[in-house]
């Protein structure tokens, strides 16, 4: 009998073309998904080397770090981005590739886009030129974050060179309170290892919490993988896998969908698979989430006190200029401070799951005055969605627009910034310096807890505001 | 494409004695939108160097004329967040072509390996003797020599050794790019993928 192998060893092994000795492996890529901003550069070497694309049809392209959320079917105001939008659809075309520009019915952020119609798929390996590519492992596949020399290289030879990285699993059972979404989840997760406790690492999720939420739900989940500098996050697939992934237009279909599902139906962690590290934690004891600092790592239950530099590992005085820049203090409660802006949207909290969540609480409420709110569906498809199901009606009586699809506020490149020294609770990803917008701060939370201070106008505990359950 | 060669760099050092620098701070993402790769050199650490008025913030590192070099010293986990190469390239393009820390985030730690400049992971302690000794003399200077991976504080003779595979060193010291490797493997990568399940 071969060795037992974790999930994340059989979906690698089956990848490597080539092994160097005191090396990287070659691996190979099923999936590279391209978009305008770290990609111009990588093609700019295509031509100077003078060589093709090696798999043209492996590739696929989107527009969204760049693209204005209002507006989109007027031409791009700031030059800089419009060019860079125009090159991705010059290199597209040139090179063969399938291209989602603005205005396109498919268009939508990388990782919204990608699993909504095929392109990912259990026990695939897929790459991008954006940290968040680990997105993708909530279907079981090996998915990250690579730099441009790295696109250029996939594009060019369909390989990345790597080293294996350690094994790491999370489990965490039990059942998560009201009010407790995926979003806190990873957060909790986050705040418990630190931004550099998984580096060097790929993480496994397993455990009843995992098994029991969406596809939706795992893809925020493995989405934050990188916040704590793991290489990318992974689940193992199973019927709610297949099920999302079934009859969407990039998967396989008839003989090729049987042939597929034999593979998929493999990929699971063999009992007894050896991880470099493993921890656990009671998903019963994990609270509704918000950041207070500018890392996702400083993390805490919303009712918590923010920890007083004395308690925390590491260095007080990166502690304390943290703290400084976001204007609170050691030990004081974050509960009922006034906040300017909200922002629903992004790679990790842009899909259907996330307007639901936040139409949940605003139904019936109306926005409060002192606030400015961003609601970006992550896709043309989400924003459908959120039209058929009848949730941007709840929006509308409440107060609030809905916007075009793209990354928008999540981090400062197009048009929606949040201005200098101005509050926003962001369903985002990083709460770092700046990140919104210069001067901006950022407290990272659930589409929930966005939703409950959009309509307080002030950090307010969703569960406050939710109908209790009989 | 190939890149300078790297083999014995001697150098002064500019210290940043901050946590879990994130690539957004080295450049912001409003700076992301060239389509060459030169003249991020402009806006390394833009929002810490600059007011937003644009005029300097006269006690940040880069600002204090001081401190020269093209060894930029980062506190723990350096490079963390985005995956964005020009974090590297305007490194780079300011003029440092080594970056040391007690820890490095993965990506960023890859994307300085691919584009030449060197990372060097040392322990917390010499870290902390390095900035003690770059604080109190910004004259001192620190070899960096890849071929026997070994970094000195030329000062006092300390010296610490440091890991790199001997694959990225080979290439480092030759200035090769993976693609260069990889075009001559081309047909065991067709193969391959003539073979692939997706």
């Amino acid at each position: 009998m071969s060795a037992k192998k974790t999930l994340f060893d059989k979906v690698w092994d089956s990848h490597v073309v080539h092994k160097i000795q005191d090396g990287p492996d070659v691996l190979f890529i099923d999936r590279h998904m391209v978009h305008e901003v770290t990609s111009p550069v990588a093609f700019l070497g295509l031509k100077n080397r003078n060589i093709p694309v090696m798999h043209p049809e492996k590739t696929f392209a989107t527009a969204d770090h760049n693209t204005p959320t209002i507006n989109q079917h007027l031409p791009v105001k700031d030059p800089l981005s419009a060019n860079q939008l125009k090159m991705l659809e010059e290199n597209a075309n040139e090179y063969g590739i399938s291209y989602w520009g603005l205005g396109h019915e498919k268009n939508g952020i990388v990782h919204v886009v990608g699993p909504e119609y095929g392109i990912t798929q259990p026990g695939a390996t897929i790459v991008c030129g954006d940290s968040h590519t680990s997105t993708h492992g909530a279907f079981g596949a090996i998915a990250f974050g690579i730099g441009t020399s790295e696109v250029e290289m996939v594009l060019a030879t369909q390989c990345i060179m790597q080293p294996k990285p350690k094994k790491m699993r999370i489990n965490i059972n039990g059942s998560l309170s009201k009010g407790v979404t995926p979003k806190d989840v990873a957060l909790f997760i986050i705040s418990q290892l630190t931004t550099s406790g998984a580096t060097g690492y790929f993480v496994e999720y397993a455990g009843e919490i995992f098994r029991n939420m969406s596809m939706e739900g795992r893809m925020t989940v493995c989405n934050l993988s990188i916040e704590m500098g793991a290489r990318g996050g992974m689940i193992a697939p199973d019927e709610k896998t297949f099920e999302y992934v079934k009859g969407r237009e990039f998967t396989p279909k008839g003989a090729d969908w049987d042939k597929a599902m034999a593979y998929w139906e493999t990929l699971y962690t063999d009992e007894g698979a050896e991880f470099d590290k493993e921890l656990t934690f009671d998903g019963s004891k994990i609270e509704p989430m918000i950041t207070y600092g500018t890392n996702p790592g400083m993390g805490m239950g919303i009712s918590n006190d923010i920890p007083k530099a004395s308690e925390i590992q590491g260095g007080a005085s990166s502690y304390q200029k943290s703290l400084k820049y976001m204007d609170f203090n050691e030990g004081e409660s974050m509960m009922g401070k006034p906040i300017d802006f909200v922002f629903l949207g992004s790679c990790t909290n842009g899909r259907i799951e996330d307007f639901r969540a936040f139409a949940s609480i605003v139904k019936g409420r109306k926005k409060a005055d002192n606030v400015t709110a961003w609601l970006v569906p992550g896709s043309h498809k989400v924003e459908a969605a959120i039209k058929e199901e009848g949730i941007l009606d709840i929006l509308t009586e409440a107060g609030f627009e809905l916007r075009e699809p793209g990354c928008s506020a999540c981090l400062a490149m197009n048009d929606d910034k949040v201005p200098a020294g101005k509050l926003a609770v962001s369903t985002s990803n990083r709460n770092f310096e700046g990140r919104q917008g210069p001067g901006s701060r950022t407290i990272l939370a659930s589409p929930l807890v966005a939703a409950a201070a959009a309509v307080t106008g002030k950090v307010t505990d969703p569960r406050e505001l939710m109908v209790e359950l009989v | 494409m190939a890149y300078d060669k790297f083999n014995i760099l001697t150098s002064t050092a500019v210290p940043l004695p901050i946590e879990n620098v994130d690539t957004d701070q080295i450049i912001p993402a409003r700076f992301l939108k060239a389509t060459e790769r030169k003249g991020f050199g402009d806006n390394l650490f833009r929002d810490w160097r600059y007011n937003q008025d644009n005029t300097l913030k006269e006690d940040f590192v880069l600002n204090q004329e001081k401190y020269t070099g093209k060894i930029l010293v980062g506190g723990k986990n350096f490079g963390s967040g985005s995956s964005r190469e020009h974090a590297a390239w305007a490194i780079y393009d300011y003029g440092f072509r080594c970056v040391v820390s007690s820890f490095f985030a993965d990506i960023f730690r890859n994307n300085c390996l691919n584009i030449g400049v060197l990372p060097v992971q040392v322990s917390a302690e010499f870290l902390q003797k390095i900035f003690d000794a770059v604080e109190a003399d910004p004259e001192t200077a620190l070899e960096v020599n890849l071929p026997e991976q070994k970094i000195t504080l030329l000062a006092t003779g300390e010296s610490e050794s440091f890991d790199i595979n001997s694959y990225k060193k080979n290439n480092m010291l030759n200035g090769f790019d993976d693609i260069d490797y990889l075009l001559n493997i081309k047909k065991d990568i067709e193969t391959f993928a003539s073979n692939t399940p997706l």
